[in-house]
């Protein structure tokens, strides 16, 4: 029952099907849109502001996420007008303030002409995306991490800044990390992530690393399988 | 009280309730808003209840303990019916003279009453005040003429009239039809036509729909929301049971700050009492129509005053917005139909179905009708809630109602629409002020803040002040508002203590229209404004700090130096005495001087100063 909706981007005719974003209208067409904090695993959250696009309805122009919006029939879109190039730089440039130094957001900033921040900088690394946070509890499913504090106080953490109970050690936070700020260690059969060690399980059979036995359990759990099932064989001599 | 059973009913009870008011017995009105109670209004209700038993005055002398009654400059204040005598500034040791001369022998207590600062002249009647002659209290008048924990009073004057009106004319459409052509615009500050989005509520589909009363207000200064749920929670609960029933809803939320202690208490209150008497629950007034009213008390984020942030925080998540690009009115709370108004725009409501849409519209300019509640606060002489006309001008409520600007400084601006909104110079005082010619000079009417400011504010400072709070206030989501309201702040930090480029000025110019264009929500959309409208009305302020490492206004502390004119100087010793490092110094009777070596800026001493011998440079 899916509907097909014309929209046109950067002048381009685009056909998409009714529910598609902006975004990823805009990619089926081959046309990039920078963009931080959005996956196409994970729900649209609109928060990096990088993907903003002005559109046109009529007479009437407006500013939106194009990670949120979703095409509508007749639409105009434009990508790269000086104001959206404008937002993109002041985001960048608050972005470079917090992490000066990662190729991601400095190609990023090469991209629109910018060399480095002209604000002060203060490294925290992380540039707040939610992309571990939202990882971890849309597509995990275990609400291990969370932000905490609000404003400028605000920060990914794990519960009470302890070790977290409900983190499986699977890492997938770490992996999603647009900005590498998420550090993941193995040594010796035991894997480090957010401060804490977590035992790697060996495949019974062929004795190579297979995850960590946290991570396994959690398996077992929501397959209702018995561990058995996951520590027996592993992918290699399965 | 029993459960009325139908609108009819009503009518005979609000009649028998009216008939026992009698206009010509005594009344002693006094004002328990939050202002006076914090005035000590308490011992004052306890005193008068004590001298009113000692005397067996009870039963023929009222005694009315009502909400707010706006001049809150003036607590604790009194009204004495029927006379409608004003007391202002009143003690407890006041009480028995007032009850055995005024009430009992009719006379005037002439130390009690107010002085108008201008002609100095004694003022007996509250209407003859100049600060409420000039007002036009159709909602907010209605606080000093009852009690807010009795809904008799309300019923007395006619309360709960609206609803029945509603019940009994049984057109739902017909409802949103009349406050659409009332004209009737949000109060909370975007002024979007209430009526249209009742209508959008009422067509949208989806089951249930909610009806909501945002009593989140947050704008440092601002308390016109409280008082009217501390004063006259019942005329809310009227204007939200009009709502729900044009709208179709049956579920109804009143999302109201925690801090705001006495607004809770009266508003559990009422609903507790309406729900008793069947004017709210099931079958309201045997109409067969259902609605209740939950409470959500909020934790204080300003944040949450912003719809998608406030039914995020009611759902039980994180007070954080989400992108609106589908409206609340289709998908809101719990992704249901939802209608989010303001406090004061339900208290409107059943003042509209009362005397109807022609006669609201009547009021105010083309296309901003009715009344707004003011908190006018600052370097104002009359501090207070002030309800006006739109279309009033500036002036007129600075100069008439508030009048003008404490010992005698020189105005400068008024900050309208809380700490997103901007200040507006001087020269447009004489604007109408309604929700567009708000917006054309910069700024809005917001919920309905309004801080005047004088020669003695300086601009710089004070658009610092509105984002250091807004700063404190963001929730963090994203990029523009967290990070780009902290870096301009920091811009600011920087020019104030003369370390300012002027290259900074434009940075923050393209910083305001980038962040207004890429914030997620309205807090951060609208964050830039006090930082804009103070560059374009008082861009000589910013460049003094910058170009001449001076701070005109004599605020910002690395811009300024304290010293003491020894023409003016008496050497009374006042400064010496408030000088709390010792750095303002001198022989009595002989000229003063300050050390700077020891002196921190504080300004005590300026402040101490009779004879205006302190300058600052």
């Amino acid at each position: 029952m899916s509907q097909t909706v014309t929209l046109t981007i950067d002048g381009r005719q685009v056909q998409a099907e009714a529910g598609t974003t902006l975004l990823e209208a805009a990619r089926s067409v081959n046309i990039q849109i920078p963009h931080l904090c959005s996956n196409e695993e994970l729900a649209p959250y609109g928060a990096c502001r990088m993907c903003m696009v002005e559109i046109r309805h009529g007479q009437r122009t407006r500013m939106v996420a194009s990670c949120i919006y979703e095409v509508e029939e007749g639409l105009e879109v434009q990508t790269a007008t000086e104001r959206v190039l404008n937002v993109r730089r002041l985001v960048i440039e608050l972005m470079l303030a917090r992490n000066p130094t990662h190729p991601t957001l400095l190609q990023m900033a090469a991209d629109l002409g910018i060399e480095k921040t002209r604000f002060e900088v203060e490294v925290k690394g992380c540039i707040l995306c939610g992309l571990c946070v939202r990882t971890c509890r849309e597509v995990v499913g275990v609400s291990a991490i969370g932000f905490e504090g609000r404003g400028t106080t605000r920060r990914i953490a794990t519960p009470f800044n302890e070790a977290p109970p409900d983190c499986i050690a699977c890492g997938a936070c770490s992996a999603v990390c647009p900005v590498d700020v998420i550090p993941l260690k193995e040594k010796d059969g035991i894997r480090t992530i957010w401060k804490t060690d977590y035992p790697m399980q060996r495949c019974e059979s062929c004795g190579r690393l297979i995850a960590p036995v946290k991570q396994l359990e959690y398996f077992a759990k929501i397959t209702n399988q018995p561990l058995s099932h996951f520590t027996e064989h592993c992918v290699h001599c399965r | 009280m029993k459960k009325i059973k139908s609108t009819a009913k009503l009518r005979d009870l609000q009649q028998e309730l009216n008939a026992r008011l009698d206009p010509n017995r005594a009344c002693i009105a006094i004002c328990c808003g939050t202002g006076c109670l914090a005035h000590g209004t308490r011992n004052l209700v306890e005193r008068f209840e004590q001298e009113l038993a000692d005397r067996e005055l009870t039963e023929k002398i009222a005694l009315r303990r009502t909400g707010c009654h706006g001049f809150c400059e003036r607590g604790p204040m009194v009204v004495i019916h029927p006379q409608k005598i004003f007391y202002q500034r009143i003690k407890a040791d006041d009480v028995p003279e007032i009850i055995d001369k005024t009430i009992l022998d009719n006379e005037i207590i002439d130390r009690l009453l107010y002085r108008d600062p201008v002609t100095k002249e004694k003022i007996v009647h509250e209407h003859e005040v100049p600060f409420y002659k000039k007002q036009m209290r159709l909602v907010f008048g209605m606080n000093g003429m009852i009690e807010p924990t009795k809904i008799a009073d309300y019923l007395a004057i006619g309360g709960y009239g609206a609803l029945a009106k509603v019940l009994d004319q049984g057109d739902p459409q017909g409802v949103i039809d009349e406050i659409g052509a009332a004209g009737l615009r949000g109060r909370g500050g975007g002024g979007f036509p209430t009526g249209r989005k009742w209508n959008a509520t009422r067509k949208a589909e989806g089951s249930p729909k909610y009806v909501i009363c945002n009593a989140d207000e947050g704008d440092p200064g601002a308390y016109m929301d409280r008082s009217l749920l501390e004063g006259n929670p019942h005329s809310v609960l009227e204007g939200m049971i009009i709502g729900a029933y044009a709208i179709g809803s049956s579920h109804g939320y009143i999302y109201v700050r925690n801090e705001y202690p006495l607004a809770v208490e009266n508003i559990t209150l009422a609903i507790n009492k309406a729900r008793e008497i069947g004017l709210l629950g099931e079958n309201i007034l045997g109409s067969g129509f259902d609605f209740d009213i939950v409470i959500n008390r909020g934790g204080g984020a300003f944040v949450c005053g912003e719809s998608s942030a406030l039914f995020a925080s009611i759902e039980g998540r994180i007070g954080e917005p989400r992108a609106k690009y589908v409206h609340a009115t289709d998908k809101g709370l719990y992704d249901k139909p939802t209608c989010l108004n303001n406090v004061e725009t339900w208290a409107n409501v059943p003042l509209i179905v009362n005397k109807g849409a022609q006669w609201y519209a009547s009021i105010g300019t083309e296309h901003s009708k009715g009344t707004k509640i003011f908190s006018l606060v600052g370097k104002i002489n009359n501090t207070g809630l002030v309800e006006v006309p739109m279309g009033i001008t500036l002036r007129e409520i600075v100069y008439e109602i508030g009048g003008g600007i404490p010992k005698g400084r020189k105005f400068k601006a008024v900050q309208t629409g809380g700490p997103s909104g901007g200040c507006i110079p001087e020269a447009y005082l004489d604007m109408p002020v309604d929700f567009d010619e708000l917006s054309k000079l910069g700024t809005m009417m917001g919920s309905g803040g309004m801080i005047v400011m004088d020669e003695r504010n300086c601009m710089v400072d004070v658009a610092k002040y509105f984002l250091k709070f807004l700063e404190q206030e963001s929730c963090g989501k994203c990029t523009p508002c967290r990070e780009g309201i902290y870096q301009m702040r920091k811009i600011l930090d920087r020019i104030t203590e003369g370390e300012g480029k002027l290259e900074d000025l434009d940075t923050l110019e393209w910083m305001c229209q980038a962040i207004k264009d890429g914030s997620l929500c309205a807090l951060g959309a609208s964050a830039p404004n006090p930082v804009l409208t103070t560059l374009r009305y008082f861009r000589s302020e910013y460049e003094a700090h910058i170009i001449d490492k001076k701070c005109p206004a004599g605020v910002c502390k690395a811009l300024i130096t304290y010293g003491i004119d020894p023409d003016k100087c008496t050497g009374c010793h006042a400064c010496a005495r408030v000088c709390p490092t010792g750095a303002a110094s001198g022989e009595k009777k002989e000229v003063h001087q300050i050390d700077q070596e020891k002196c921190i800026k504080c300004g005590a001493c300026y402040e101490a100063c009779k004879f205006d011998a302190i300058t600052i440079v």
